[in-house]
This record gives C-alpha cells, sequence and structure tokens, in this order.
C-alpha cells in the first residue's frame, strides 16, 4: 500500500477508534469521577469546535462567547420553570430551542459588532458579554439576580447520574464537528477563509463578506448556547458570574489556539489536553489562588512555544519528515 | 437639578482618572497595536503596590508613587520584552490571550499575597470634603484629578515636545515607515508598554483610595476601559481623554437619576449607539487595507 | 453603447486632488490603456469604479445602469472584476482554492452542493492550465512566486466570468518572458468576448496591446484614442515630462 493510502487508513482508522472509546465511555469507566471529568471535557470539545466555526474560519476572535453560553443556560433555565417541565429525559428535548433563541441574540449582535474590524471586534464582544453578565445580575424577577436560577432536578441517581448529560454533550459535540466538516468542505468554509486571509479581497471577488460573516457568527453562537443549555441542567443551579464567567470564554479560546485555529481536529485534541489539565489543576490547587498563576503559566507555555498549534505544527513537521524520506531514499527496489 | 450638577461634577473628577489609564491603554495599542486586556490588573497591581509600600512604611498614598510608578515601569519593560516581543505571527489575537494570561497569573498572585479581601487605601482626605456652592466636593476626588490632569499633561509633554515622543508617534502612525527610518521600534514598544504601566501605577493610587478592591476587581476595570478606547477611538489618546469623561459623568448622572444598578449599564448602552453611527469611535480612523 | 460610462467623477483626499472631473468611457471589445505619470489617480479610478471608495462627485455607469454607490462584490456580480497593484491572492489556500473562492452564484445550493462544485473545480483547472499554472493548484498562495501569483489573482478573477477586466499595472514586477505570455493571455481573452481596461506604466506594453489609450494626468484626462494617436500628442510628451 502506498505511504498515503497507508496514513489515510491510519486517520480514519483512529478516528472510529475514538469514537468507539467515547461512544462507550460510560461503561468502561463508570465511576462518578471519571464521567464528570468526560462530561466537562466533552463539553469543552464542542464549545472549542464551536469557536473555531467563527474564530478559526473567519478570523474575528470573539472573546464574548461566555454571554452566548450563559445565556443558552438561563434560556433552558427559564423555558423549563415557565413550561413545568417534569425533570428527567424531556428537558434535552428541549436544548434547541435554547440553541434557536441564542441565534436570535447572536443575530442582533453580530450585525451589531461584525461593522467593526479586528480589534475593535475583539472588544465589543467582550463588553457584550460584560453587558450580559449585568443584565443576568440586575434582571432579578427574570433570572434570579445574584440569587441564582435553579434547573429542575432528575430522578436518576448514583453512578448512572452523569451518563445522560455526557451523551447529550457527546451530542452536541458530534454536531459541532459535522457542522464543522460541512461548513470546512463548502464554498462557503472557502469563502470564510478567504475573509480571514484578505477581506477586502475576498469583496472584490463577490464574496458577500457582512453575510457570511454573520451566519458564521449565528452558526458558533448557537452551538455554544445549547451546549451551554445542557451545562445549566447538568449543575442543577446556574449563577451570573459563573456561567456568563469569562474563563469559559477565554478557555475555549485557548484550546482552540493550542490544538490549531481552522483546522476540525485542534480544537478537539485542545479540549482533550487542556480540560483534564484544567480540572486536575483546581482539583489540586483550587483552594489556593496559585490555581490562576499555575492556569496562567500553562497558557503562556503553549502560546510562546506552539503559537501555530498542535495540528499544524505536526502536519508541517510531517511534510518536512516526508520530503526529506522522498529526497534521501532511492527508488525503492524489490528485495 | 443640584444632585444632577454635583453627579456631573463628580463624573469629570473620576473620568480623569479613567482618562489616565485609559490613555496608557490606547497608547499601548497604537504603538504595538495589541488590546491589553490585563490593563485592569496592572491598575490593581499598582494599588495593591501602594497598598503593600504604606503598609510597610507608611507614608501617604499618593507618595507612594514616587516608588511604585518607576517600579511598574521597569516591569513593563520586561513584561513587554519577555512576553509580546516573541509574538510574531497573529499578533493582535495572540497578545490578546498573552495579556489575558498575565492577568490572571497576576490575579493569583495578588490573591495568594494579600488573599481575597477587599482593602483599600487610607489617606486623611478620604472622607473630608469642601463645600462649593450648595454640594460638597470630596478632597480625594479633586487630588486624583489634579494628579491625573499632571501625569497626562507630563505625557502629552514626552510625545509632542521630545525627540523620543516623536519616535513613540511616528510608529503609532506607521511602524515599517518608522523602522525605515531609523527608529528602534522594539525599544519604542518597551517604552510605551512602560509608561502605560506607569500610568496605571498611578490610576491604581486613586482607584485604591476611592474604591474598595481585590485581586479580582481587574475585570470590571477593564471592561470600562476597554469600552472607553474603543468609543474614543482605539489608538487616539485625545479620544480616550474625551470618552472617559463621557462615560464617567453620564454613568454618575444616570447613578443618581436613574439608579445606581442601571448606572454601569449606560457605558455599554452608549457604546452601541456611537459605534452605529461611527464604527471607527469618537476620533479613530475608518481603516480600509491597502488598496 | 459604452461598456463602461464615467462622467465628471471626482474624489480629493483631504487637500488632495485626486480625481478631478474625470469623463471617459470603454468600448465593449477593447482592451484600453489608461496611462499617465505617477499621482495621476489612475488607480483611485479603479477604486472609485469597484466600489472600494465613495466618490465626491460623478456617475458610474455599467452596460447603462448606474453603479455608483454599489460594494465591492456587488459589483463583481455584475461582470466587473478588477486586479490589484500588487498581486494579492489567499495565501494560506492552495492555487486552486483560490480560484474556487470568487462567488458567482449566491444561494444556498450554490454554495453548499457538491454538484456545483465538481463543475467549478473543473472550469478552475482549465483556467489554471490557460495560465500556464496547473503544476502549482496544490501549493499554498503564500508559497508562490510573484510571477505565478499575478497569473493565479487573473484567473480567480476569470472565474465569475466578468465582461470588464480592470487590471492595475498588469506588467508591475514582471519578468520579460512572461510579460509576454501576459500580453498573449490578455488578447486570447480579448478575443473570446472580455474587455480590457488597464493601468500601465509600461508604455511598449501599452503601446503593443492597447487598441484605446485614455492618458490621465493630475486626475483628468488630456488625451485619448489610439496609441499612435495619444503617442505623439504634444500635451502629453508635456505631462509626461513637465510632471
Amino acid at each position: 500500500m502506498s505511504p498515503v493510502a497507508r496514513l489515510n487508513v491510519l486517520k480514519v482508522g483512529g478516528l472510529l477508534l475514538v469514537f468507539a472509546v467515547a461512544l462507550a465511555l460510560p461503561a468502561l469507566a463508570p465511576d462518578p469521577a471519571t464521567t464528570n471529568i468526560a462530561v466537562f471535557t466533552m463539553m469543552y470539545v464542542g464549545l472549542a469546535t464551536a469557536w473555531n466555526i467563527m474564530g478559526g474560519y473567519t478570523g474575528y476572535i470573539s472573546l464574548g462567547h461566555a454571554g452566548f453560553f450563559g445565556f443558552g443556560s438561563y434560556c433552558l433555565g427559564l423555558l423549563l420553570a415557565h413550561l413545568g417541565t417534569a425533570a428527567g429525559y424531556a428537558p434535552f428535548m428541549l436544548v434547541p430551542l435554547a440553541g434557536l433563541a441564542t441565534a436570535i441574540l447572536a443575530f442582533a449582535v453580530g450585525w451589531f459588532a461584525l461593522r467593526t474590524r479586528a480589534a475593535t471586534f475583539v472588544i465589543v464582544t467582550i463588553a457584550f458579554m460584560f453587558m450580559l453578565q449585568l443584565l443576568a445580575e440586575n434582571l432579578v424577577g427574570l433570572t434570579g439576580g445574584g440569587g441564582g436560577l435553579s434547573f429542575p432536578v432528575p430522578p436518576w441517581s448514583g453512578d448512572y447520574f452523569n451518563t445522560p448529560y455526557y451523551y447529550a454533550m457527546l451530542v452536541l459535540a458530534l454536531v459541532g464537528l459535522g457542522t464543522s466538516w460541512l461548513i470546512r468542505h463548502s464554498k462557503f468554509g472557502l469563502g470564510l477563509l478567504a475573509i480571514r486571509d484578505d477581506e477586502d479581497k475576498a469583496l472584490a471577488v463577490g464574496v458577500p463578506t457582512p453575510a457570511f460573516k454573520l451566519t458564521a457568527f449565528i452558526v458558533s453562537a448557537a452551538l455554544v448556547g445549547m451546549i451551554g443549555g445542557v451545562y445549566g441542567y447538568y449543575v442543577t443551579y446556574i449563577y451570573p458570574q459563573f456561567v456568563v464567567d469569562p474563563l469559559i470564554g477565554i478557555s475555549m479560546v485557548l484550546m482552540v489556539f493550542l490544538g490549531g485555529l481552522g483546522t476540525i481536529t485542534g480544537p478537539v485534541l485542545g479540549a482533550l489536553i487542556l480540560e483534564p489539565a484544567q480540572l486536575w489543576l483546581a482539583y489540586n490547587y483550587g483552594a489556593s489562588r496559585l490555581y490562576l498563576v499555575l492556569y496562567a503559566a500553562v497558557f503562556l507555555v503553549v502560546i510562546l512555544v506552539l503559537p501555530r498549534g498542535i495540528v499544524p505544527s505536526a502536519s508541517d513537521f510531517l511534510a518536512r519528515w516526508r520530503a526529506k524520506a522522498a529526497a534521501s531514499a532511492p527508488a525503492a527496489t524489490r528485495q | 437639578m443640584t444632585l444632577v450638577l454635583e453627579a456631573a461634577i463628580l463624573g469629570v473628577l473620576t473620568g480623569g482618572v479613567y482618562a489616565l489609564m485609559a490613555s496608557g491603554l490606547t497608547l499601548i495599542f497604537g504603538v504595538m497595536r495589541i488590546i491589553n486586556v490585563g490593563h485592569g490588573a496592572l491598575v490593581v497591581l499598582g494599588a495593591y503596590l501602594s497598598f503593600a509600600v504604606t503598609r510597610s512604611i507608611g507614608i501617604d498614598p499618593f507618595l507612594t508613587l514616587f516608588i511604585t510608578m518607576p517600579v511598574m515601569f521597569l516591569l513593563g519593560l520586561v513584561l513587554q520584552t519577555v512576553f509580546i516581543r516573541p509574538l510574531k505571527t497573529d499578533r493582535e489575537a495572540l497578545s490578546v490571550l498573552v495579556t489575558y494570561a498575565l492577568a490572571l497569573g497576576i490575579e493569583g498572585i495578588l490573591g495568594y499575597i494579600f488573599t481575597t479581601n477587599y482593602v483599600q487605601l487610607k489617606g486623611w482626605y478620604e472622607t473630608t470634603s469642601f463645600p462649593v456652592g450648595s454640594f460638597r466636593i470630596a478632597y480625594v476626588y479633586v487630588f486624583g484629578f489634579v494628579l491625573c490632569l499632571a501625569i497626562l499633561g507630563a505625557m502629552f509633554f514626552v510625545l509632542y515636545r521630545t525627540t523620543f515622543g516623536s519616535s513613540i508617534r511616528a510608529t503609532m502612525l506607521n511602524r515599517t515607515a518608522a523602522q525605515l527610518v531609523g527608529i528602534d521600534v522594539d525599544r519604542v514598544s518597551a517604552v510605551a508598554f512602560g509608561i502605560g504601566m506607569a500610568t496605571a501605577a498611578a490610576g491604581g493610587v486613586v482607584f485604591g483610595i476611592t474604591t474598595a478592591f481585590n485581586p479580582g476587581s481587574h475585570y470590571d476595570l477593564i471592561s470600562r476601559l476597554l469600552t472607553i478606547i474603543v468609543l474614543g477611538g482605539l489608538g487616539s489618546m485625545r479620544g480616550a481623554i474625551v470618552a472617559a469623561l463621557i462615560m464617567l459623568v453620564s454613568e454618575d448622572i444616570t447613578s443618581v437619576v436613574v439608579s445606581p444598578v442601571w448606572a454601569s449599564f449606560v457605558f455599554f448602552v452608549i457604546l452601541v449607539v456611537v459605534l452605529l453611527v461611527r464604527p471607527q469611535g469618537l476620533y479613530g480612523v475608518r481603516v480600509r487595507d491597502r488598496l | 453603447m459604452s461598456l463602461l460610462q464615467i462622467d465628471g467623477l471626482s474624489k480629493r483626499f483631504g487637500g488632495v486632488v485626486a480625481v478631478d472631473d474625470c469623463s471617459l468611457s470603454v468600448q465593449p471589445g477593447s482592451i484600453t490603456g489608461l496611462i499617465g505619470p505617477n499621482g495621476s489617480g489612475k488607480t483611485t479610478v479603479f477604486n472609485l469604479v469597484t466600489g472600494f471608495i465613495p466618490s465626491d462627485k460623478g456617475a458610474v455607469s455599467y452596460k447603462g445602469h448606474a453603479i455608483g454607490g454599489l460594494g465591492p462584490d456587488r459589483i463583481y456580480a455584475l461582470g466587473i472584476g478588477r486586479t490589484f497593484q500588487l498581486a494579492r491572492i489567499f495565501p494560506r489556500l492552495t492555487a486552486l482554492e483560490n480560484m474556487l473562492v470568487p462567488v458567482r452564484r449566491k444561494g444556498l445550493r450554490a454554495l453548499f452542493s457538491g454538484a456545483s462544485w465538481g463543475h467549478e473545480r473543473t472550469r478552475a483547472l482549465e483556467m489554471l492550465e490557460f495560465l500556464d499554472i496547473s503544476h502549482v493548484a496544490g501549493t499554498l498562495g503564500g508559497a508562490l512566486s510573484y510571477g505565478q501569483r499575478k497569473l493565479l489573482e487573473l484567473g480567480a478573477v476569470l472565474m465569475a466570468e466578468p465582461d470588464l477586466v480592470l487590471l492595475d499595472e498588469p506588467a508591475g514586477g514582471v519578468n520579460p518572458a512572461l510579460l509576454e505570455r501576459i500580453a498573449d493571455r490578455i488578447r486570447r481573452l480579448n478575443e473570446r468576448g472580455i474587455t480590457f481596461l488597464l493601468v500601465e506604466h509600461n508604455m511598449s506594453f501599452v503601446m503593443n496591446l492597447c487598441t484605446e489609450v485614455v492618458v490621465l494626468h493630475r486626475g483628468r484626462p488630456i488625451a485619448t484614442g489610439s496609441p499612435e494617436v495619444v503617442r505623439a500628442d504634444p500635451a502629453v510628451l508635456d505631462a509626461y515630462l513637465g510632471a
């Protein structure tokens, strides 16, 4: 088999293996501590993938996605409270509605924010997030303000408790990955990448940049909103500063940068590496403020050492290695 | 009505502080084209440094500036050289992450040393005020305002009356062209960052006297500072000052007229309104890439 | 009827008058050259026509319809393509991907269907072949040589089958052999029905290729006509030597 074909088989095989493990995880490691880590890790796989659709493909860095996360959370919580839905599996069915609501919010925010370029856009998204946090804290009648909002508590217990949440996060992560893949292999995706490289040139060749950017923003936000909804249901009680949390927003960004901005597997890799690490740090050092310092140190190391991220650096390395191998190896002869 | 006027005056006085902090932030953006989202943390750091100095040698907080400003300036040179200069590709995006990491690191270290309890800088003038017409103005705000005027004045002097200042301005206008005429843009960047940090130190003192703070206070600060520099136009010092005044006066008036709770919301409302009409901010320049 | 009609176009930047009451027309099927000393406003005219900057005064119409005020993407959709003074391509996309970016038809199907994409890929490869750069189809734009980039830029612009192409200094920074190739391709595309308006400093290139020449000086046309006529016009010589 030719080396290229062999590599492809490895890739597909590897993907299938990872997928199989992900699917069977709760059965393989049923203790709550592990499944808890799994829920959060899968959550960030989805978040990073969703963020990448905007930040990675168009190059417009949003640091306010935590706002959409929190919004989705509150949407689902309020929806459940108003509909009086019983806890159990039903709330999961309502998650897409939270996504829809977030999409509408993203349309409004995006329409406004995307009138600006690069640096201003980043700041406007940050401002949006703080604005949302303020609203969550002050619209006490609606959100419960600083007192928080409660979600119905499902009747499952013990070891099984985390499992439905894990699968919900897995489904959302797969939806995100599927969307990301579809976009990447479409003309729409090429247009987004063109915007990232040279927005004015993209305009000059007919790419409707405002519409494309807004669409990517909405898709990205809706996914994040849905994940936020499931998160709220998982933790059963949300507070403004913990759900519209800049740390969540920045973590998903860092994971994408670590894994490789604009790639499909990059965000997944970044999440798989950073989230367990983050949880471990929080568990062991969370009491003292050193947790933040260590996290910041990880941050800085990642950015300064691997600015392009793992996946692009690795594929660069592979390409160079292959070129060297091809150059030095004489024509293969049968022994 | 007098309440509104009093609020307006307070807004101008506190606006001065924010103007000082914001001009440091916008200077950093103008010279290096990076968004220093850690600026709020630097202000808090400055406040804690002053706090530590007053705790150990008992001098007035304003006097600590003679120590903290040089220290922060030097620290700025170091931070810029170690963490920001190495960024070559994707500068704007990566610098946001790096400066955020620095902010987190500072928050963590401060929390470790000082705990997360709220503290405040103390001075004799803290609660005393003097009468002007039918209302009273607290001394502390006036002192703070005068300090900010002085430092801003010094900044403008350096920028517009010294050769190094023109190097800074040249780098802000066109980095490549500045390099071509022999300006050491790396040194200019480091110094600009140092200046930014020194102004953060000064802002930190006034902030620390007028507000109780803890390591986590930087989030609220940075959200306001960022909003201010966007409103003023990224990179424009004049814009930062005008925007700070507008924002703070509006906030203080809203606080009295509507409620304190919604006062901070006014910040964002103004931002939205202005950006709708002028996406580049009040004094910003509409940027179209090379044509 | 002229394909592109410019009437009284004016634009100033602060105190500098870049384009001053400029009127000219481009005939369908022509290869029109727009020449003039540096600073005479040529690229600014391009930017005004293609919607990158708004004009202060004047009107531009294409095939009889006014196009002033439209954005660059709408103008491209109408059939006017342009290249830039310093060849602009998308460095992180491959040459082939560069060719597939231009948007001709909007709508969900055009953007997501695989079928129309297959068709586009074939056309793109044919165009790369026509421009002699099909061997770099898989190379990243950023890794191409300057001459390859220029050809790629032209190829990508042509993907939407424009009727009018504005070329900004197609001969700039190009070696003589490549220059001849570029001129040949332009001629062949012109035979297929594409009208060209090009800004150029290379006089021999212009004189050999263009059917019609307009000379701009200080933002307004001072001479129009066939290359021979313009070359002999004393006002033109004066502008170039005196400027």
